[in-house]
Formats: structure tokens, sequence, C-alpha cells
């Protein structure tokens, strides 16, 4: 269209300023901020203004060009659940095509990860899927060669959205409903005054507002700065090309005929739509982006996201497009039309980053969400902002989780790009990152490395898994270590775990537990606080330890922690490291806004060494002068005591099961207390042990609980089997549902069940990993009376008694000890057998060595 | 035939055009690279001409190393070979340009019947290379042609002037500046992108001549970019079209 010279550049609500003042901005216009738009309006938040910097309804963002399809079928629960929740979104709203997916094999290793696929959608209870044959691939797929593959996995339910008109739809629903929408809006400025988000400054004028939420995709991390805090994520190219028209296409009844294909091995995807098929990779080299790479709208030769393309880095995904799908990409008529570097958002961990953000009260993050997230991802941002807690339970999403040295680009970049090539990878559930490693070590580093420790990663920290010195138990407890045959389950696994759990079982282990976070709550008001928050009684003596559960306002888990109380005023948290920072965000979200209580958080001051196992008595005595007899120092104690030349707090309990105490001293005396407790257990037969012990083979034995693995908001304290004693007067998050819940019928009960049987059709042993499907004997699933599958919450050896333990929520029907049941791993099914269903543990269930 | 193509490496630009900070270049960071779209016509015409009358067609360019890669999209569609005259990254004059151009055709064992160029350059359009380098071989040329027959060893170019058509008959050799319209360029299949990979580029460092004409600065004119006007909402904006409609003579 000619240039006109009177033209205005404005279009939608053209001319006119924004709000003065609003409940919420939300900042980016796709389907991230449209939907949370819609979903806080929905929530009855009308008082909402959704600026975008872009034209209406395509600002420029990845919504814009983003491939559109979804598959359902993931082994993460908490990205299913997202996915489902968005899929019904968009068929409610008439934007989805079931297309049907293939993910195409063309190893074996890939067919067994079928397998495991399988199991997965049987888990979170999505039905129907296959494994398919390749003739039957070709059936569905017929311009693919089958002779490249080697089966496929069908999902017919997968499909492709219309992701824009998504948008649009939930953006004129809620503007009907009083959202006030401002395109071609840019931020200048978030203002952030007396500790929470104030206002947003716009070319448009300034909006004093409580709430801003940015939606802004990959540029994200650029406007959270502008209120001195991070989101982090990275831009990453993600590159796809779209050739047409192709002749077998041109007679297609619809937009999409065929089942998007996932050529998993190659990292890439094919899917025809109209009379073209789009290529897409995630083969070519990791490529990520500073949010400032990015032109602005004006200078971009497309869409700011729709990077120039290069060629080169996908040249070698053309060879294997044209392999795969000679008749279309072979095919000299067939011309590439449009071929782009889209930029999409990727983190250090490969998840969403929803939520409050850590630093700034007030502004929320609706970042690195994919269009499959889109829409509950919305909505769950909606609800937290609303309800403080939200029908997904999107723990693993939660932007509060990183740590500092997380937040970092280096960081960011490294393991976004290695995780960039493992979209469609093979990933077992131990993997380790490869990538910055080393960031945080305990003092005790150098003397695990000394013996060989096999480090994992745990919140940044290198923990040991277990220590290869300690090879020589494995002749010392020879049969009663079972080797695992199947390389799958020995990836990331050693038999050397079983044996150190059986030497801490008949002598004594020091585990390196720094990886703990330790928040202090101090103040006059420290023990509202506490007792606000835990479930369980706070107000307790100086020099108790209380193991609690803290609850959502629903009642279900937001953790499970210890509590010491080292004075009046004082409180000491102490909880696992993975979700230490979301701890800290929702401890520091109940603090009294009059700063009569404080948290301090002391994490990176104290280290922390377990020193557990029926000589741990003796070991720690002939150290101190200090009574630690049971009468002198009993069970769910913590005192300080000297231990040589160190003031040490200890704490007198266990995960593991055994007699021993928690041994914190500040972090640079470590190595002292790690050479001391060495030195004096010798003699006892001390032996380092890895987490492999403590937060499996000792945890599983005692069927104690992981947050994260059985513990969930999805689940109360009645189901979790841990209601023990009477409700406490005092008033607490969650107190009216979980006296509620006492009064209910449990829907499901936390069992831990034994494997009868191990021995798969090929006469090999499997061991279950976790994640997998319980079944009925009759092969059916197990479904609960709120529609929750029953799967293996966690699994692994109990050495002491010789039997693989898994864990799982079970109806009543089935939750009954001797019940046997089934459960579905790489294929085969396996009979299990429910050995407990409260929290009795399956070893020493009189708890008499914790006690002696 | 054979026939030689030239092309240039120019970005490819966005609504806005951002300089560099001496105002000499336009700042290519987040720009990919293409060619005009008047050379795309002249490389689609070769290949059509040699898919015709037989022969083989070769593409040239003159520029940094990273202008293979416009080398190999022009190949992509079906030109069979790439002379690559590397430059480093200062911008040539047409001068230069040309000589750098006329020095490679001498060199070629087999000679050229036909020189396809743009009729302008998309960046600097000094419209200056394709007839200095017909002057310097002694050869016809006719610019901005719309329209190119080959029959018995004749070409017949047509050329768009106000209220119709020039018809130039002319015996090849030939030089000959092109303009969009020509034809309409194809899309590069995948094996042709593929097999575009593995042609051969002829690599060379011709000497730059001193140039003579000198780029002091590059000035953005006001009101430029794109602008775009609401014309109305609803049936109410109907009235609004139909006016840009006629006005465009559609209607």
């Amino acid at each position: 269209m000619t240039p006109r010279a009177e033209s205005s550049k404005e279009t939608a609500p053209s001319g006119r300023g924004v709000p003065p003042s609003q409940r919420v901005v939300v900042i980016g216009a796709g389907i991230v901020g449209n939907s949370v738009a819609y979903h806080l309006c929905r929530l009855g938040q009308t008082d909402v203004t959704l600026l975008d910097k872009g034209p209406l309804p395509n600002p420029g963002g990845s919504t814009g060009h983003a491939s559109n399809f979804i598959f359902p079928v993931d082994h993460s629960k908490e990205m299913t659940l997202l996915t489902l929740e968005s899929m019904r979104q968009y068929k409610d709203r008439g934007v989805f095509i079931e297309s049907g997916g293939i993910e195409i094999a063309r190893t074996e290793e890939r067919m067994q990860e079928f397998t495991r696929r399988m199991a997965s959608a049987c888990s979170w209870g999505i039905e129907p899927v296959s494994l398919l044959h390749p003739e039957q691939v070709s059936e569905l797929v017929p311009f693919i060669d089958q002779r490249l593959i080697r089966g496929g996995f069908y999902t017919p339910g997968a499909g492709v959205v219309d992701s824009l008109r998504a948008a649009t739809m939930m953006r004129e629903e809620a503007a009907n409903d009083g959202l006030t929408v401002a395109a071609n809006t840019e931020v200048l400025g978030i203002d952030v005054e007396g500790g929470r988000v104030r206002r947003v400054r716009t070319t448009r004028g300034d909006i004093e507002t409580e709430h801003v939420v940015i939606a802004c995709g990959a540029w994200s991390p650029r406007l959270a700065a502008m209120a001195g805090a991070s989101i982090p994520l990275t831009p990453m190219v993600h590159q796809m090309i779209d050739i047409g028209p192709a002749p077998r296409f041109a007679n297609a009844k619809g937009m999409i005929e065929y089942p998007i294909v996932r050529d998993m091995d190659t990292n890439m995807y094919e899917r025809q739509e109209g009379t073209n098929l789009e290529i897409g990779s995630y083969a070519h080299r990791p490529i990520a982006l500073d949010a400032d790479e990015i032109p602005s709208i004006e200078e971009a030769a497309l869409t700011p996201t729709e990077l120039p393309f290069t060629q080169a880095d996908f040249d070698p995904q053309m060879e294997i497009a044209l392999e795969l799908m000679p008749e279309i990409v072979g095919d000299e008529t067939v011309g590439v039309k449009y071929a782009i570097n889209g930029v999409l958002s990727v983190t250090y961990d490969g998840m969403p980053l929803l939520g409050e953000t850590a630093e700034v009260p007030g502004l929320w993050s609706a970042a690195a969400i994919w269009i499959k997230e889109g829409p509950g991802a919305g909505k769950t941002i909606a609800e937290l902002m609303v309800h403080h807690e939200s029908e997904i339970d999107a723990y693993e999403s939660n932007i509060a989780r990183a740590y500092a040295c997380q937040r970092t680009k280096a960081h960011i970049r490294a393991r976004a790009s290695e995780g960039f090539n493992k979209m469609y990878g093979i990933v077992h559930p131990s993997e380790q990152w490869e990538s910055d490693r080393g960031v945080r070590l305990a003092p005790f580093f150098e003397r695990e490395r000394a013996l060989e420790a096999v480090f994992f990663e745990a919140a940044g920290w290198e923990r040991p898994h277990w220590y290869a010195s300690n090879a020589p138990l494995l002749e010392e407890y020879g049969e009663r270590v079972a080797r695992r045959e199947a390389e799958w389950e020995s990836r990331w696994w050693s038999p050397i775990i079983n044996a150190e759990h059986l030497a801490m079982r008949d002598r004594a282990a020091m585990i390196d537990l720094t990886a703990f976070a330790i928040f202090d709550i101090v103040g006059p008001a420290a023990l509202d606080v506490a007792q606000h928050v835990a479930m369980r009684q706070v107000n307790v003596a100086i020099g108790r330890v209380v193991y609690t559960p803290l609850l959502t306002p629903s009642g279900g888990f937001k953790q499970d922690l210890t509590i010491m109380r080292l004075a009046d005023d004082h409180f000491r948290v102490v909880t696992g490291g993975a979700y230490g920072m979301s701890d800290l965000k929702w401890l520091q979200a109940h603090l009294p806004p009059d700063g009569s209580a404080q948290i301090h958080d002391q994490t990176n001051a104290w280290c922390t060494l377990g020193l557990w196992g029926p000589r741990a008595r003796d070991i720690l005595s002939s150290l101190t002068d200090d009574d630690v007899s049971h009468e002198g120092f009993p069970f769910a104690r913590c005192r300080w005591i000297e231990v040589d030349s160190l003031q040490v707090l200890a704490s007198r309990i266990s995960y593991v099961g055994d007699l021993g105490w928690e041994l914190y001293v500040p972090i640079e005396q470590g190595a002292r207390l790690w050479d001391v407790i060495a030195e004096a257990g010798a003699p006892h037969g001390i032996v380092p042990a890895g987490i492999g012990v403590y937060g499996t083979t000792g945890r599983l034995e005692k069927c104690y609980r992981a947050y994260g693995f059985e513990l969930e908001a999805d689940y109360n304290v009645v189901e979790a089997g841990m209601a023990w004693g009477k409700v406490k007067d005092e008033d607490f998050v969650g107190k009216e549902a979980h006296v509620r819940h006492r009064e209910e019928e449990p829907a499901a009960l936390l069992c831990a069940l034994t494997v009868d049987d191990h021995t798969s059709s090929a006469g090999i042993k499997r061991y279950m990993l976790g994640g997998e499907p319980i079944l009925t004997s009759d092969g059916d699933p197990v479904v609960d009376r709120r529609g929750r599958r029953s799967y293996v919450t966690s699994a692994g050896a109990g050495p002491s008694l010789g039997k693989h333990i898994l864990m799982a929520y079970l109806p009543p029907q089935y939750a009954v000890v001797g019940e046997q049941l089934s459960v579905q791993y790489m294929g085969e099914r396996y009979q299990v057998s429910v050995q407990t269903n409260d929290s009795t543990p399956v070893f020493d269930p009189e708890n008499a060595r914790v006690r002696s | 035939m054979n026939i030689l193509v030239c092309v240039k490496r120019v970005p490819l630009t966005g609504g806005k055009i951002v300089l560099t900070d001496d105002a000499r270049a336009i700042s290519t960071r987040h720009l990919g690279f293409t060619i005009s779209p008047h050379e795309e016509c002249g490389a689609e015409e070769a290949v059509r001409l040699v898919e015709q009358h037989g022969g083989s067609s070769t593409v040239l360019t003159v520029g940094p190393p990273e202008a293979e890669e416009q080398l190999r999209d022009v190949m992509a569609i079906g030109v069979d070979r790439a002379v690559h005259l590397v430059t480093d990254d200062e911008e040539w004059d047409p001068q230069a340009t040309a000589a750098a151009i006329v020095d490679a055709i001498r060199e070629v064992p087999e000679p050229y019947d036909l020189f396809l160029f743009g009729n302008e350059s998309a960046d600097a359009g000094n419209y200056q290379v394709p007839i200095r380098v017909a002057h310097a071989l002694g050869l016809p040329c006719v610019t901005g042609v719309k329209g190119i027959a080959v029959s018995d060893g004749q070409l017949r170019c047509e050329q768009e002037v106000e209220g119709g058509r020039d018809i130039y008959e002319l015996s090849m050799p030939a030089v000959i500046t092109v303009k969009e319209g020509l034809n309409l360029p194809r899309y590069p299949s995948v094996p042709g992108r593929l097999r575009a990979k593995r042609k051969p580029v002829e690599d060379s460092t011709p000497p730059r001549r001193q140039p003579r004409l000198e780029m002091v600065r590059l000035h953005l004119p006001a009101g430029s970019g794109k602008q775009v006007e609401v014309l109305g909402h609803g049936p109410e904006a109907a009235p609004a079209v139909v006016g840009i409609l006629r006005e465009l003579g559609l209607v």
C-alpha cells in the first residue's frame, strides 16, 4: 500500500492513553499474556490492562511463528498436566485440529524408550496411545520411507492449534468483561517502591499498579531487569522451513490430513499443513542469543522473532528429511518458501518460569512457556495471583526455585545449549548435566574427590552419589548386593550404593548434606511465623526438632521440612536443596509487614555432615565430653556440642532410619569436621556414603516421604499417611482444609510395595526407577475417585530387605497389605505386593534403631 | 549458450533501516542477506535459457567471503557453478567492481554468450557496473530489460518505456541488465539446495584498484519506513477502501 504522508502509525486503541491506575498490568499479548489476562478476568479481576509494544493480533513474538503442534505425552507429570489443560482450552475454543502424531524410531534403543512413553501415558492418563510397526506408520503417513524406521509411538490425540486465534478470542472475551487492551504501547520502566512493584511507565503514560505480569517470551529478562529482578531464560534459535506445494497434498480435504511426524532420533519434525510440509529441527548447533540481539519490530525483515535463516546450520537436516520423505521433500517442483531461525525461550533446567519473582513482590513471571503450555500456564498464574495456589501444582516451574548461580547468563546458556539437542532425547531419569559443573562445592569436596566420589549435581552443589573407593565393600557383602543386568537401570547407578547402605546399617556412615537450604526465622514474631506456616506444633521447648509439613491453603503439600527451635525467638528451618529457594519465597511471603520477624538465608553459611549407623554414638562420644547418650540427647533434639575444637550444632534426627545426628558447622570448619569424624570413625569401620543411600535406599526402607515425589499439593496429609496426633489449636495455612481431610474418607493412601518377581520375558531381572503406572493384576489402570492414576512415586533398592521398594498412592480398595497388583515397566508387567498402607516402615517397623 | 549472471550480496532490511555509528553503512546486526529482486530474475532467466537452449550458467559476485551464501542461493535454483571474487569487507566502487569482473571474464577459456546483471544493486544503486563491463569488453548493452528471447543466436530484448515498449535485437555476446518482472523466479527445491552445496565455487582474490569514488556518509530521509493508515473499523471503513481501490485503478 502506498505510504501516505498524513497517516498515523497507530492501530488498536489509537491515540488514547493508558488507565492511570490498575490492579494488574500484564505485559505481552502473545498466547501467554492473553491467557493470564483472560483467566484473571474469569476469577473476577477485571481491573487489568494488557499491554504490548507490537500491533495486534500478532505483536511479533513467538506466538506468531511457532509451529503450534502439541504432543501431550511427556515423562514430566507437571508438563503433561500443563499441556493437557492447555489442550482442553484450545479445544473449548474450537482452535484445535486433532491430527494425531507419530514419533518414529530409527533405533532399538528408541523403541525401548517408546515403551517408557507408553508407561508415562498410562501414568498420566493419556489414552489411547499405541506402538506401531513400520507398515502401520506407512499406512498413516504414506510418504514416509518405512525402510528407515523401526516403528512408531502413536498419539491419536496430538494435534495442531491456532494459538494466535486462541489468544485473540481470550482477549476479546476478557475485554467484554472489562479488560483494557493497549497495543503499540512500549514499556519504558517498571518502578519498585517500598520493596514492591508500584508503577509501569509506558509510551502512553504511567499506570500505578500492585501487580505486573511479564509475559514477554524471549524479551522477558529485559523487562524483569527494569524492576531489578531476573527471569532466567535465554532466547534460542529453532530452525524451520516450509516447502510446497506438494502434489500429494493438492487434494487434501482439510487443512491437516496427516499425523505430525517427530523423527526423534534426528531431533526433527515434519508436518503437513495445506499443500505445504513444515520441517523443523532441534538438531542444529545450539544458537543462544541475548534479549538485546532481537531486533525491534521496525528493524526486523519479518517479525522480531523470525530471524534470518542460517542455511548452513540446516543443510544436514534437509538431507535427513529428504531421505525420510523423498516423495515430498525430493520433489524438484516443491520449493522452499519460508525459512527462519525462529526464536524461542529456553531455561537452564527445561522448565517454565512461573510465579512471583524471587526479588520483587508484585512482579510476576509468565515466561519460558511454549504454545503447548500457554493457556494452562496462564490459568496457573492467574490462580496463583488470586488464590495463592493453583489447580495444577506447578512447583517445578516456580520461578523462585533458581539459586543465584543458576541465574547467571553463563549458566543459563551452558545448560540451555546442552538441553537444546536433548529436546527429543532419550533422557535417563538420573541423567546428569555435563556443562558448567563444579559451581557450589562443599568444604568436604577435596576429601570426597580423593575418595573417588561420583558426583551428582543438587541445586548447583556437587554432591557424592556414591564413592568408587567403597568398591571393596562389594566383596564384603557379596550376594547381598544385587547387581543390575540391564544397562538402562545400571546407568547413573552403582551396586556400591547398596554396599554403602549395608555398611551404614552394620557400622556407620558419614554423608555430605551441605546442599540443604537453611533459613533462620528470628525476631519477636518468629514463633507466629513458624506456627503459621507449619502444620505441626512448633511452640516447643528450645532444643526440640520438629518434622512438619507446610501446607497449601487447600491442605496439599507445599513442602515437608524440619524446624529446630534454637531460642524463644529463633527457629532454624532446614529443607532440601532442590526447592530451597521456592521455600524461602514462601516463608518470606508469610512475614509480618511490620518487620517483627525476619528470615535470614543461612544456606551458604553452614555445612552439614550426617553421621548415622549403630556405631554413630560411639564415634561421636569419642570426640566430645558432652552427653550424647540416648537419655542425655534423645531423639528429635538439637543442641550445641563441642566436637574436637569445633562448636557443632547436632540434631538427632534421621532420614535413613539409623541412630545418629546431622552435624552443622560454619562452612569454613567443615573440612576439619570431616577429618575428625573420619578419623574417629575409622576404628568403627565408618564409610563415606552418598546420596544414593540418603535419598533412596535408606529413605525407602523407612518409607520416608520426599517432597516432589510422594508429597505434592495434589495429595493431602491423610492420603500421605502423615496425619499423626491431633491438629494443633493454633491457626496455620491449610488448617481448615486439613481438618476436613481428617474427617473424609481418603481417596488414596500412600503405600509401600515390593516387587515379587523381577524377571522379564527375556529372563533378565529388571528394576523400576519411578514414574511407572500401577495396574491391577488384570492389567487395568488403577484410578482413585478423584480421577488420579496410581503410579510409582519413588522406586529403589532396599538392600537390608533384599527387595526393590516402590511407593505409590492407591485407592483404599487396593491399599490393603498383601494386595497383589502389577507395574508396567519397559513394555512388560511385573507383579508387586502392598507391604504397608500407612507410614509404617518396611525396615525396622518399630523404629528401634532411630530411638536406640 | 554460456551465460554469466552477476549478483551482489546486500542486507535484507526491514521497515526501518539503521545505520552504523559512522553512518557509512547499514547496520546489519539483526539482518540477513540477499540479492536484489532484479538479480533474482536474472538468475531465473539464465536457468530458463539454459533449460531451453542448452549450455551452462555461471553466477559471479564481487564480495566478502560471506557472499558465498548468495552464490549457493543462486545455484540452488539451477545455476551450474560460481565465481567468487573475494574482497575484504570494504565496499568497492563501481569502477573497481567492473574492472575485477572484466579481468575475471577475460580469463575464462570458454567465452560467455550472455551477461545478465540486475538493473542496479539493491543498496548502492549506482547503475554503473554492467555498462562499464560492456564498454570494457566492447559489447552491446541493453538496460532495464523485462523480456528476453533467443532464436538463431540472436537476442530479442524488451524494455518498458512510457506508453509502450522498446524492442532491441542484437547479436551475442551481449550485456543485458534486467528488471524485476522479467519472470517469476522459482523457489529453490530441497534437492536444489543440497546440490548447490556441492557445486563448484571458483575463488580468487582480485587486486583492489584505488577507489575514485568515496562514500562519505549515508543519510536516512525523514518519513521513511512503513506507514499504516487505519481507514476505519467495520462496515464504516468500506467507502474508504473503495476510494483507495479506485485511486489504484483496480475498480
